[in-house]
């Protein structure tokens, strides 16, 4: 925001105007804020703070390597398994992470909803910030566990991990929207979305090779692709597992679906669209939400 | 339909319904329908209100409990949006409503008021700028790296006034700002919100006790179950209220008897 303009200067206008998405980035240092303000309320009283946002999809990727790679012997299937498993787990909890935490963003915030005007959608769009944030420090590690087993970086690959994080980007933001006017209503949605990301683990192919899909689901895997998560990590794969296989070509081949680059790019035009809609839902439900908090 | 060019806010036929009861359970919602029930129990808590208001006017808003005074503030601040009608405003607003500031009470009073300042439109230079003066203004000493949920209800306040007085606004809004600080600080919000007035900034000052109003106010509207009972002047609009009659002898200019209606606003 500019420094002050004498009054007279300044149109007469609705107090309450604020454009929606475009407002929050017009808005970015009150933006940068909430997003500070968030991570370390997230981790507020807490002893270990931050290092906790690991600890959370290590234990889990420690939990899927070892039954499921072990015990249930996935890891037969797919050559350096935990790489494959932890691609994927990047993608899936910035998706749960930005959807959870989304949801609840407005009701948390609920002190300042009442009482501030500001655009609303600051609080989903910050969740999905601080969401991404979490995904830097996974990521690190996953170049490390990649380098360590001669993976190199190529550009079809690069151009596959970003299409994944734009992906999870709109779609988790446009379902944060969505979801954190509909949890100021009712309470019941943060417990609803939480059950829904439960499943999200199971309907992309994290914890087993996408061949197994293919197989078992033969003539029924546009559906499955129809999901745009399972793109994004299937599109993650593409950017760090393939090429740390002997073969990267050969996995890619096999082990991926056939036109995965263009897949994304429609998933990635899906989002956007979700993105528009739920801007516009939001925009007419955001009137009842401070009288509603 | 235009305005002069000093209009400062512009209420227009504005309405704004509230519903009762919100939450219902799923088991009172299908009783509810079975019996053939009315779900929508609505109220309009500003019904019809009209009026604008020049540049550096400075307005008492008053009215019983319940009769809206909150509600048209959170309308005018853009906090709410009326269901019919226009509000227009010209310039940055500020102040408190309801009491309170929008502060999280899980961080300390130092990130609130960066959060706040950030809110109410100020970059982080300008708060920089005024953060000494604002937590002097305060007074509130250690206690600023305290989360703010642990606060007095009078420290919480002290803190909020502190912020939003700092603002360079053209609009301050001050719903009984005065209710829950203690003496001193009454006194100092009273001069400080004369200040303001005297800048030429406007002024809207909800506020129970007649004597303040008296003293900060040119104009008095007055709310009766969300319409506009009475607009116009402050000697006239306090004896619509008959708030005079419980304190007969009530001398405007007596500082001594403003202490104590401040001391009464509540
Ligand atoms: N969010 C809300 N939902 C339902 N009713 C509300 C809400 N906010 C205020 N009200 C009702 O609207 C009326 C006006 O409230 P308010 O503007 O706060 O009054 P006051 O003049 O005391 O400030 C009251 O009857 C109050 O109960
Ligand atoms: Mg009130």
């Amino acid at each position: 925001m500019t420094e002050h303009v004498p009054v007279a200067e300044q149109p007469l206008a609705p107090p309450s105007a604020s454009n929606g998405l475009l407002g929050v980035f017009g808005r970015r240092y009150l933006l940068r804020l909430l997003v500070r303000r968030e991570i370390s309320a997230r981790y507020q009283g807490s002893f270990l703070g931050l290092l906790w946002s690991y600890i959370n999809p290590l234990s889990q990727f420690f939990i899927f390597w070892f039954v499921m790679g072990k015990i249930i012997g996935m890891g037969d299937k797919a050559e350096n398994y935990p790489v494959h498993v932890f691609a994927g787990l990047i993608i899936v909890h910035f998706f749960v992470e930005t959807f959870n935490a989304g949801t609840r963003s407005i009701v948390r915030n609920k002190a300042l909803v009442k009482k501030m005007a500001m655009p609303r959608e600051m609080f989903p769009v910050a969740s999905m910030l601080v969401s991404l944030f979490h995904v830097g420090p996974q990521l690190v590690i996953l170049l490390v566990a990649c380098l360590a087993t001669g993976w190199a970086p190529d550009p079809v690959g690069m151009v596959a991990g970003l299409l994944a994080l734009g992906i999870v980007m709109f779609l988790g933001t446009s379902l944060a929207l969505l979801f954190s006017t509909a949890n100021v209503f009712f309470r019941d949605f943060s417990s609803a979305v939480s059950i829904m990301t439960n499943f999200v683990r199971f309907g992309v192919p994290m914890i087993y090779p996408y061949t197994l899909v293919a197989d078992r689901f033969a003539g029924h895997t546009e559906l499955y692709l129809a999901n745009p998560i399972a793109d994004a990590v299937l599109l993650m794969q593409r950017a760090f597992w393939t090429g740390t296989t002997d073969d990267p070509a050969a996995t890619a081949l096999v082990h991926l679906p056939d036109h995965l680059l263009s897949r994304g790019a429609i998933a990635l035009g899906a989002s956007v669209v979700m993105l528009v809609i739920a801007q516009l839902v939001f925009s007419r439900l955001e009137n009842k939400i401070p009288e509603r908090l | 339909m235009s305005y002069p060019s000093d209009t400062s806010i512009v209420v227009e036929d504005v309405t704004k319904t509230f519903t009762l009861r919100y939450h219902r359970t799923f088991k009172q919602v299908s009783v509810a329908l079975l019996k053939g029930r009315d779900l929508s129990d609505t109220f309009n808590a500003l019904d019809d209100v009209s009026f604008t208001v020049k540049q550096g006017e400075s307005i008492g808003l008053m009215g019983l409990n319940g009769s809206g005074k909150s509600t048209l503030l959170k309308l005018v601040n853009g906090i709410m949006k009326p269901d019919s009608g226009t509000v227009l405003t010209r310039g940055r607003i500020a102040g408190l409503i309801a009491t309170g500031a929008g502060f999280h009470p899980q961080l300390t009073g130092r990130e609130n008021v960066y959060l706040n300042a950030a809110v109410l439109g100020m970059s982080e230079r300008e708060t920089a700028r005024k953060f000494d003066d604002i937590i002097e203004f305060a007074e509130i000493g250690r206690h600023l790296d305290a989360p703010v949920g642990n606060y007095s209800s009078g420290q919480f306040a002290r803190l909020g006034f502190a912020v939003a007085v700092h603002v360079d606004s053209d609009i301050f809004l001050a719903d009984e700002v005065l209710a829950v600080g203690d003496r001193p600080f009454k006194k100092k919000c009273m001069e400080k919100m004369q200040e303001i007035r005297d800048s030429g900034r406007t002024l809207f000052y909800v506020s129970h006790a007649a004597a303040s109003v008296r003293k900060m106010c040119d104009r008095v509207i007055v709310l009766e179950n969300g319409k506009v009972g009475f607009d116009g002047a402050v000697n006239a609009g306090i004896k619509y209220l008959k708030y005079e009659d419980e304190n007969p002898d009530n001398d405007p200019d007596d500082m001594g008897d403003l202490d104590e209606e401040l001391g009464a606003d509540i």
